[in-house]
């Protein structure tokens, strides 16, 4: 599939089930086959069908070359094993053009001096795939391959690698070659995973055999038909994202000229690039491992290089070890990403994990000599007592079966032989260089030219100075703001923007989770180096040849210790990015021309750190715009081939900001030294501007740690966590940029709707200098209204003249006032400022009477009102909302902070009820009392971010609604910790549907690049509608940056949505909806047009009911008593549901109108009308600056426009139907057997069906087992669990025990998977064995007992109690801000391993050991845990062992209470934003 | 931003008025300023709103925020120069203006708890004055340019400053003896003392403003010969024409505009001239409600008037803000009583005037109450007749004299305002601004058209 409209394949994303089968013996069986078929069988439910339920993903094996196999079958004599290979080629249909490109296939390997033995067709079953996949079913031909004499067999997969290249170069996409290999062969394709052995009879042939086995189910966000696209690939299959993958493509492109390898010799050049174009990031980084692996690096190697652990400043890791990790990241950037790898050379297999250990893997090892790793536990059956052990993948850590040596390698043994292979550490400590070890040098003397002019030059204002500088300096860190951004995009601003502002910061949703960069900073690093690299196929001791830097914002003597660096290895060039302004805007173009020029020459003199600097700024010099001169050398030296030769380093007058600097580094920047803000700063200082008589330097120092952590946070939206990654990741995409200008400067980032181009931007820059030049330094820098409407300034469409307009309207002005403000807000405000404001409609000149058109009272059921928590609006505005949202028969939503039970059955309930991260009063009562539930993936104000509610806003209502304690500070985390990939958010909607089967199920998605296959994927995974957020939604507190300049807006997400789900036939199952900003009928009708069957509405209704756009939500001083708790300013509170009804109708009548004159009678016949839309060219500034719109307005065909039938719920096969009929029974269960217990708890819920209920199952349950149990059922598990357990516990007991006849030590073996009792609020659990990553994360109420947990254990926990009576991972109590955990301590080190930021560790008091010995008791008792006995016999001497996690808050709001406080306290503090 | 909960924490604080009783007794201005403190604290009430509706509603766009947070902050000088970044004579509007942007104010939103907007801005310019930071800023580079400004008025001072600073000669013609226009003629001193005219006059002049007195263009200056001498001309004469009132006995003496009696009453506290209208012993009806009538009322006190009446054509207003009619942020039409009346005095609401009468002069005044809105339906019965010895007519203006804009050929507006949708008019190189050009209005939008009647003017002089 091609782009088409705003759909670009390259936005795919894929994710799966992974798993794989070894027999340690080694001795190739068909069993083993056999095995991995099945267990890939039992991961059907993590793999995806398309619109044709028959048509698959793609599913796969790879297995060893199974000698006897094709000996038996291709009837011709084969060379001894070893001194052949076999290929899998996929051929076009049409046989003349297959018979050419098996001939170019045979030619190059002729060309390469081995020989061709045969051609083999490989007999499938064409009947098999579903309809789509069928029709594109390709030629499936094997290859043998005799190697030619003499040649060993590493050798000989090197030729075979060359031939492959060779003939995937010439023939271009019509070939794919899934494999071709001496040692490994493998069988995929378009199918879901039962189809695969059904196609290929090979896979039934018992003669078929193998010892290891690599199986793999996929989840594409689309169905365009892929054969090629599933997995595995040649060495590994994957299951996550790589985040960073722009990046280290663009970074693989420009090595390539470096790269020499005597093991290749002169084939290394056949086969660049080394990455295959259109490839996915799987096949991408397949391609690297490849290369690497062929050159002579082991596969662990190679795996350990590209996907580093965090390993920094821990202990445990060995100081070889880290010397690996130092020294290869001098070679290499972190391919980073949530990623479950599983790898095989057909010697070795294994398996490894990302560092945040965001994916499942699972293994087990038994007695008869078989291993199992599947990303769920129990996709074979083995019996118990087979049973020798279990465990799970763990973040950062390798899993390796050898079979040659037939056994399990530790993690650490494999990484100590690969670390210790080269003295990597010694070179790395003789070679590197810290900028901090460098000689402290002199800052430059401040030019003479006065601060002001400068300052004028680069377009300061008084904001910056005051909104951003003196808070970021006071604060040290990023300021933050509230309400959405409801200002111009900068391609539509008459105030000339800065180049940083048409750069939308990406950020991860669905496909791949954001990270906590504070709560989870221990994966998180800012360090950064600069250099030049070396052939990455070699290693020496120079390699590690870098210029370290902690923090890549440099202070003024840094930057000066960096320029004079006379160190013999490195030499700084400094690279003047000025123009003359007399040679008018042409000259920037021209001087970038020189600039590469420049560049190229100090290469060639043997610079390694370009400074390129805008010091020159004068009154005869005007600055390049610092993002354009650093792209654009960077792209040059990437295509020159010499990137890697030198480090960039920009010293600019120009970036100030969070966003600044990020857009920077993404475009190849590895320091910035923002020496005009350093400047600003230190004058702010000296003018007493800055709290405390801070000092200049201590203003700057907290200034840059400010914009380093917003860095941080700026790279973990997206997923990054280090530097390196980030550096030149281009995580962006340009809105308002000609496509010549990106295409030159900015290679490879999409620019979807035009814009201005580098004359342009060159003419705003000469505007700002004249600003400037003639100008005196008395002159107040300019205000801007950027962040608060000013006269005169920047546009806003919330503006005096609309919000009173609109206001009056809904009160006693009515329609005429109505029409005024929709005229106001259609002819004006949206022109300046949005992309509908450029449209028209093309009304087709047949006009109905308006009598015709369906009345106001059925539009408005369309509508419904934004997600806005009871905690960041008051309760009186969250009620009055909700109130007119039933009163007109629309919807009103929770936002993510539950509801009132006492709302549920009244006017006052909301019938969408929000799910987010933080699952604050998400029980099983308020998910079955639900119409919608809505999963809420991103936010249009700060998507990729989580959020915190301050102690203080947490009143005794507030915190009886979300389930926690007064004062007590509540953290929203950036992801779901359920939701790390399309199949995690496939699973959670099957959940929520078992929760509530009669709900609708929503996701909430923002519009960003790609969001279309996004939406897709979501359609697969089973929603019902889907919501498309626009970038400039509001918020209750946001970091500055994130509200201007993360995410894009919903005409574009909407388009490019309804296009993706038309041209996969998927529109048709689900409802669309958007939101962003929408004010008026006009808005209404063109998101109609655009594809949406429903409208949300936020600001605009708060608007009508008394919001004033004060921006001071952040501050709970809302004066009109919406956006506070506090009990005086909510008696401020004034607005009526009837404002709000009558607003909605006042649109819905404003559509009714202009659907009169489109000649459309009905609502839904508007949906998807693309063509009833064109660009506005009676308006001509847009025109002048290049916007093209058609894009946006391409019609498209595939399937229905709008939705007009159902998904398929899929509840029959759950096995609660057959709880629902008895009280009590005993059950076998298994991993398909998914969300056992949530179906029954709504039933029990909503129904009230008699309890208690008790339930015994044996087996593995499937994912989410006792998710949201009600109380009065209990579920006792023998077997195992996979992740998701207990999930949302709602008042239910669980316990998870081994099987009768286990004989593994329980507490030292796997019994649950990952993200255990995941926002639990109620209930007890109990586990007997080990936990995975992040147990009881976001627990506000269970009572759990657990033998050992993972990393991340018990994180953002705000109540309840958690016992563990074994190991912790790292991290332990992040974010936690109420509950208790004890933790046995036997070793002595848990203090290390707690995330002490917000807990205490404490003795326990008499309280704590009365109510630890029940919970150890009651665990004995339900689970004849062996530990628990052990405790309670030496009791006396084990409860000294026992620690007390208590966190800060919770324990002076308990105190509160019990000296009869209310709990707490109106303290004056901002609310921080976001994590 | 202020301080974080400051509105909460201080109430409003009014400007403080002298004893009415006290104050009638002379000339001199009768508001004070806060102290110090004080005006701080109005300005840490100030929330620093994401739309401050206070600039808005200000016609100057005054950075009301911004020099709030500033003087909160103590930063007194750099308030200044932010105050004096949109308007040009704070010292007159934080006197004359009747605040809009309190109107407007968010805090308003509570009726009365606006902050106290106009008393910062007459903290800051007071202080300004007293530092000596308010200095003239002559241009650096001269222009070559000339311009002809007609009219002294705040319109006509705005636009020769701004004009000036801009590199100009810039030459102001004014009929009267003196600059200033109706805030020296027309407000009286125990509004403005005309020092603080004076003193702004002198920053103009220094900085390069040539005034010529007394020379009245069109009559002692042919309109011709000023287009001729001058690169362009900006008409800010004002919207000077008044409303009268067509009943019987309006010829009879005793029977005034206001502006003749107003007029009179400065130049005679100036003691320039000797007055001829006076009010002392007589019963005085002031026919009109509004600030004009106002003055009247307040000079009439001060001369000794036996009676003062004002009476007003529509009905009385709601006493508090009506929110069906004026919602905030707008000015909201509701009942005040003026300085004046809190001085002595009736006032009636509703009052048609169906005639005057008198033997030789004015002596008694007839009138009917009415329904109080258009179009003023008499009420039976409600007929009454009262002792008149002065009658002052306040009703407003209907536009400027028409024999200037026909003496530079400028079309008019329907409501016979010089049509000038950008400043410049059907006259090629002539401008208008203020009154002149919007009918008549607050200080502040006078200020405000004189300072974008610049901007154009400039813009077209650069580009000739």
């Amino acid at each position: 599939m091609k782009r088409l409209g705003l759909y670009d394949p390259a936005f795919e994303h894929d994710a799966c089930g992974v798993g794989f089968v070894a027999r340690l013996n080694g001795v190739p069986t068909h069993e083993t086959i056999e095995r991995a078929l099945a267990a890939l069988e039992h991961m059907e439910h993590r793999g995806a069908a398309g619109a044709d339920a028959e048509t698959g993903d793609g599913a796969g094996i790879l297995i060893q070359l199974p000698d006897a196999f094709l000996r038996d079958v291709v009837g011709e004599e084969l060379p001894p094993p070893g001194a052949y290979g076999a290929g899998v080629v996929f051929l076009p249909c049409d046989a003349g053009r297959a018979a050419e490109l098996g001939q170019l296939l045979a030619d190059a390997v002729a060309a390469e001096g081995q020989r061709v033995v045969c051609w083999r067709d490989v007999p499938v079953d064409p009947t098999v795939p579903g309809p789509t996949a069928a029709g594109h079913q390709p030629r499936i031909r094997q290859l043998v391959v005799a190697a030619a004499p003499g040649l060993d067999q590493d050798a000989f997969e090197r030729k075979l690698y060359v031939i492959r290249r060779l003939a995937e170069r010439a023939a271009g996409p019509e070939l794919a070659i899934p494999s071709l290999s001496s040692r490994t062969l493998v069988y995929k394709g378009m199918l879901t995973a039962p189809q695969l052995s059904r196609y290929f009879a090979d896979l039934r042939d018992p003669r078929l055999a193998s010892a290891l086995a690599l199986v793999h189910s996929r989840f594409s966000t689309n169905t365009f038909p892929s054969w090629q696209l599933a997995h595995p690939y040649r060495l590994i299959a994957h299951n996550g994202e790589i985040n960073t993958l722009r990046g280290n493509v663009n970074w693989m492109a420009a090595r390539e000229s470096q790269l020499a390898s005597e093991l290749f010799g002169e084939d290394l050049a056949k086969v660049l690039p080394v990455v295959q174009p259109g490839g996915s990031d799987t096949a991408t980084l397949d391609n690297v491992l490849e290369l690497l692996v062929l050159a002579g690096r082991s596969l662990p190697h190679a795996i350990m290089m590209t996907i580093p652990e965090a390993y920094a400043g821990r202990a445990e890791v060995s100081p070889e070890l880290a010397g690996f990790y130092d020294y290869h990241g001098c070679l290499i950037e972190p391919w980073d990403g949530p990623a479950a790898v599983a790898f095989t050379d057909g010697r070795v297999i294994g398996a490894t994990l990302d560092r945040n250990g965001l994916r499942p893997g699972r293994w087990l090892e038994t007695r008869d000599g078989w291993v199992v790793l599947a990303s769920e536990a129990g996709v074979l059956d083995v019996e118990p007592e087979n049973v020798l052990r279990k465990g799970r993948l763990q973040p950062g850590k390798l899993f390796l079966v050898d079979l040659g040596a037939g056994r399990i390698v530790p993690d650490e043994e494999v990484k100590s032989v690969v670390a210790t292979r080269r003295p990597y550490r010694e070179w790395y400590e003789q070679e590197v260089v810290r900028l901090a070890d460098l000689p402290e040098r002199a800052p430059r003397e401040a030019p003479a030219e006065p601060l002001r002019l400068r300052q004028l030059a680069f377009g300061y204002t008084q904001e910056d100075t005051k909104v951003l500088l003196a808070p970021m300096a006071a604060k040290a860190e990023e300021p933050i703001g509230s309400m959405g951004n409801d200002s111009a995009l900068a391609a539509l601003s008459d105030r000339k923007p800065l180049l940083y502002s048409y750069f939308k910061q990406l950020f991860a949703q669905v496909t791949n989770p954001p990270i906590d960069s504070i709560r989870e900073a221990i994966v998180m690093s800012v360090r950064a180096s600069v250099g030049s690299e070396r052939n990455l196929l070699a290693e020496t001791p120079e390699h590690a040849r870098q210029l370290v830097i902690d923090n890549p914002i440099l202070l003024d003597a840094e930057l000066e210790a960096l320029r004079q660096v006379r160190h013999d290895v490195f030499r700084s060039h400094t690279l003047d990015t000025t123009w003359p302004v007399d040679a008018g805007p042409d000259g920037l173009e021209r001087r970038l021309d020189e600039l590469h020029a420049d560049a190229d020459a100090a290469l060639a003199a043997g610079a390694n750190i370009l400074i390129l600097s805008d010091r020159a700024v004068g009154p005869g010099r005007a600055p390049i715009p610092s993002l354009l001169a650093t792209a654009s050398i960077h792209h040059h030296l990437v295509r020159a081939g010499t990137r890697l030769q030198a480090g960039l380093v920009v010293e600019s007058g120009e970036p100030r900001s969070v966003h600044s600097v990020a857009v920077l580094v993404g475009y190849g920047a590895a320091a910035v030294n923002p020496y005009l803000m350093l400047e600003t700063l230190a004058a702010l200082a000296d003018d007493g501007r800055l709290p405390d008589g801070m000092t200049a330097g201590e203003a700057q120092r907290r200034a840059v740690k400010g914009i380093a952590k917003g860095l941080l946070k700026t790279m973990s939206k997206m997923g990054i966590s280090t530097m390196p990654s980030y550096c030149g990741a281009q995580i962006f995409e340009a809105v308002g940029l000609a496509p010549e200008l990106v295409e030159r400067h900015f290679t490879g980032t999409a620019s979807r709707i035009g814009g201005i181009g580098v004359r342009t931007l060159a003419e705003h820059t000469l505007a700002r200098h004249a600003r400037a030049y003639p100008g005196t330094a008395e002159e107040l820098l300019p205000v801007v209204g950027l962040f608060a409407w000013r006269r005169d300034a920047e546009h806003h469409q919330w503006n005096p003249e609309t919000i009173a307009l609109l206001q009056h309207a809904v009160r006693a002005g009515g329609w005429e006032t109505y029409e005024q403000y929709a005229a106001e807000v259609n002819s004006d405000a949206a022109r300046r400022s949005t992309l509908r404001g450029l449209l028209r409609f093309r009304f087709p000149g047949q006009e109905i009477p308006l009598e015709q058109v369906e009345p106001a009272a059925e539009i408005v059921k369309r509508f419904s009102t934004g997600a806005m928590s009871l905690g960041s609006l008051s309760r009186e505005a969250h009620e009055t909302l909700a109130v007119a949202m039933n009163r007109i028969g629309g919807r009103s939503n929770t936002g993510e902070g539950g509801e009132d039970p006492a709302r549920y059955h009244d006017e006052r309930r909301s019938k969408i009820k929000q799910v987010a991260s933080g699952r604050f009063g998400v029980t099983i009562d308020y998910l079955a009392n639900a119409d919608e539930l809505q999963i809420k993936m991103a936010q249009g104000a700060k998507p990729g971010e989580g959020g915190q509610l301050p102690g203080h806003k947490v009143d005794g209502y507030i915190a009886s609604v979300r389930l926690t304690t007064p004062g007590v500070g509540l953290i929203s985390p950036p992801p779901h910790h359920d939701i790390y990939s399309i199949e995690d958010l496939k699973q959670l909607i099957h959940d929520l549907r078992c929760a509530n089967p009669q709900a609708r199920i929503s996701v909430k998605l923002v519009a960003e690049v790609g969001v279309g296959t996004v939406a897709a994927g979501v359609a697969k995974a089973n929603a019902d509608h889907i919501l498309i957020s626009g970038h400039d939604g509001g918020t209750g507190a946001s970091p500055l940056s994130s509200i201007l300049h993360a995410g894009v807006p919903w005409e574009l997400g909407l388009a490019e949505t309804q296009q993706t789900l038309v041209l996969n036939d998927l529109r048709s199952r689900v409802w669309v909806q958007t939101d962003g900003q929408l004010k008026t009928g006009r808005d209404v009708v063109i998101a109609a047009l655009l594809g949406a069957d429903e409208m949300g509405f936020a600001t605009a209704p708060l608007v009508s009911i008394g919001c004033v756009m004060m921006r001071a939500c952040h501050l709970n001083t809302c004066p009109v008593g919406i956006a506070t708790q506090d009990p005086e300013l909510r008696a401020r509170f004034h607005g009526q549901p009837e404002h709000v009804v009558e607003f909605l109708f006042f649109v819905a009548e404003e559509a009714r109108r202009l659907m009169a004159r489109l000649g459309v009678a009905r609502f839904e016949d508007l949906v998807g009308r693309v063509e009833l839309l064109e660009a506005d060219d009676a308006i001509e500034h847009w025109q002048e600056r290049g916007i093209d719109l058609s894009a946006l307005l391409r019609p498209v065909a595939g399937g229905e426009r709008r939705r007009t039938r159902a998904q398929e719920p899929g509840l029959e096969a759950q096995l609660d139907g057959r709880l629902l009929d008895v009280t009590e029974g005993e059950f076998p269960i298994r991993n398909v057997d998914r969300t056992v217990g949530a179906l029954l708890s709504h039933q029990v819920t909503k129904c009230h069906l008699e309890v208690p209920r008790r339930y015994v199952f044996r087996g593995s349950a499937g994912q989410s087992f006792g998710a949201w149990l009600a109380p009065g059922i209990e579920l006792t598990l023998y077997g195992e669990a996979n992740d998701y357990v207990g999930k949302g516990l709602s008042g239910g007991v669980l316990a998870v025990r081994p099987p009768e006849g286990a004989t593994f030590p329980a507490e030292e073996n796997v019994i649950v998977g990952n993200t255990v009792l995941y926002g639990a609020t109620s209930g007890r659990a109990f586990f007997r064995g080990l936990a995975g990553e992040r147990f009881a994360v976001r627990n506000s109420g269970a009572l759990a007992v657990v033998e050992g947990v993972g990393d991340h254990g018990c994180e953002y926990m705000t109540g309840g109690v958690v016992v563990v009576l074994g190991p912790t991972g790292r991290n332990f109590a992040a974010g936690m801000s109420g509950g208790i955990a004890y933790v046995l301590d036997a070793d002595g080190r848990f203090r290390d391993r707690c995330n002490q930021e917000l807990v205490g560790l404490e003795p326990l008091d008499e309280a704590d050991v009365e109510l630890l010995r029940t919970l150890v008791a009651e665990h004995e008792q339900r689970t004849g845990s062996v530990v628990a006995g052990r405790v309670l016999e030496h009791w006396d001497a084990t409860l000294s062992l026992f620690v007390k996690v208590f966190p800060h808050d919770f324990k002076r709001a308990l105190a509160a209470v019990s000296s009869g406080g209310e709990g707490f306290v109106t303290t004056e503090t901002e609310d921080e934003a976001a994590a | 931003m202020g301080e974080l909960r400051g509105f909460l924490r201080y109430d409003r604080a009014e400007a403080p008025e002298r004893d009415p009783r006290e104050r009638i007794g002379d000339t001199r201005e009768f508001v004070g300023t806060l102290p110090l403190a004080e005006v701080r604290a109005q300005g840490a009430r100030c929330m620093e709103c994401g739309v401050p509706f206070c600039h808005s509603g200000c016609p100057l766009g005054n950075l009301i925020p911004e020099w709030n947070d500033l003087v909160y902050r103590d930063r007194w000088r750099e308030a200044s120069e932010q105050l004096h970044r949109t308007n040009n004579f704070p010292e007159f509007t934080s006197r004359l203006c009747p605040a809009p942007c309190e109107a407007a104010c968010v805090l308003e939103i509570r009726e009365g708890d606006a902050v106290s907007i106009k008393q910062i801005e007459r903290a800051i310019v007071d202080r300004a004055f007293e530092e000596g930071w308010i200095v003239p800023q002559p241009a650096a580079v001269r222009t070559g340019r000339s311009v002809a400004v007609v009219g002294s008025g705040p319109s006509g001072l705005a636009a020769a400053q701004q004009l000036a600073r801009a590199g100009h000669d810039v030459v102001v013609f004014e009929r009267d003896e003196a600059g200033g226009g109706l805030v020296r003629f027309g407000v009286p001193d125990f509004k403005i003392e005309k020092w603080a005219v004076e003193r702004r006059l002198a920053q103009l002049e220094a900085e390069g403003v040539e005034f010529r007195y007394g020379v009245e263009v069109g009559v002692d200056l042919p309109a011709d010969e000023l287009r001729a001498r001058f690169d362009a001309v900006v008409l800010a004469v004002g919207s000077r024409v008044p409303r009268d009132l067509p009943v019987a006995g309006r010829e009879l003496p005793g029977v005034h505009y206001a502006m003749e009696y107003l007029y009179g009453r400065n130049r005679a506290v100036a003691g320039t001239a000797e007055p001829a209208i006076s009010a002392a012993g007589k019963h005085v009806v002031v026919i009109g409600g509004g600030d004009t009538g106002a003055d009247c009322v307040g000079n009439a006190h001060r001369e000794g008037a036996a009676s003062v009446t004002q009476i007003e054509l529509l009905g009385e207003p709601p006493a508090g803000r009506p929110d069906d009619l004026t919602p905030w942020p707008r000015w909201p039409v509701k009942l005040r009583i003026s300085y004046a009346l809190k001085e002595g005095g009736e006032r009636d609401f509703a009052i048609s005037t169906t005639g005057l009468s008198g033997n030789g002069r004015v002596r008694e005044i007839h009138w009917v109450g009415n329904n109080g809105v258009p179009p003023f339906e008499p009420i039976a019965g409600t007929e009454e007749s009262r002792p008149a010895d002065l009658v002052l007519l306040a009703m407003g203006f209907v536009g400027p004299e028409p024999a200037l804009l026909d003496a530079f050929g400028v079309e008019r507006d329907a409501r016979g305002n010089a049509a000038a949708p950008r400043y410049a008019t059907s006259v090629d190189g002539v401008f208008a601004a203020g009154d002149a050009r919007r009918g008549q209005s607050l200080i502040v939008w006078a200020i405000d058209e004189g300072r974008r009647c610049a901007r154009a003017v400039d813009a077209w002089l650069r580009e000739r």
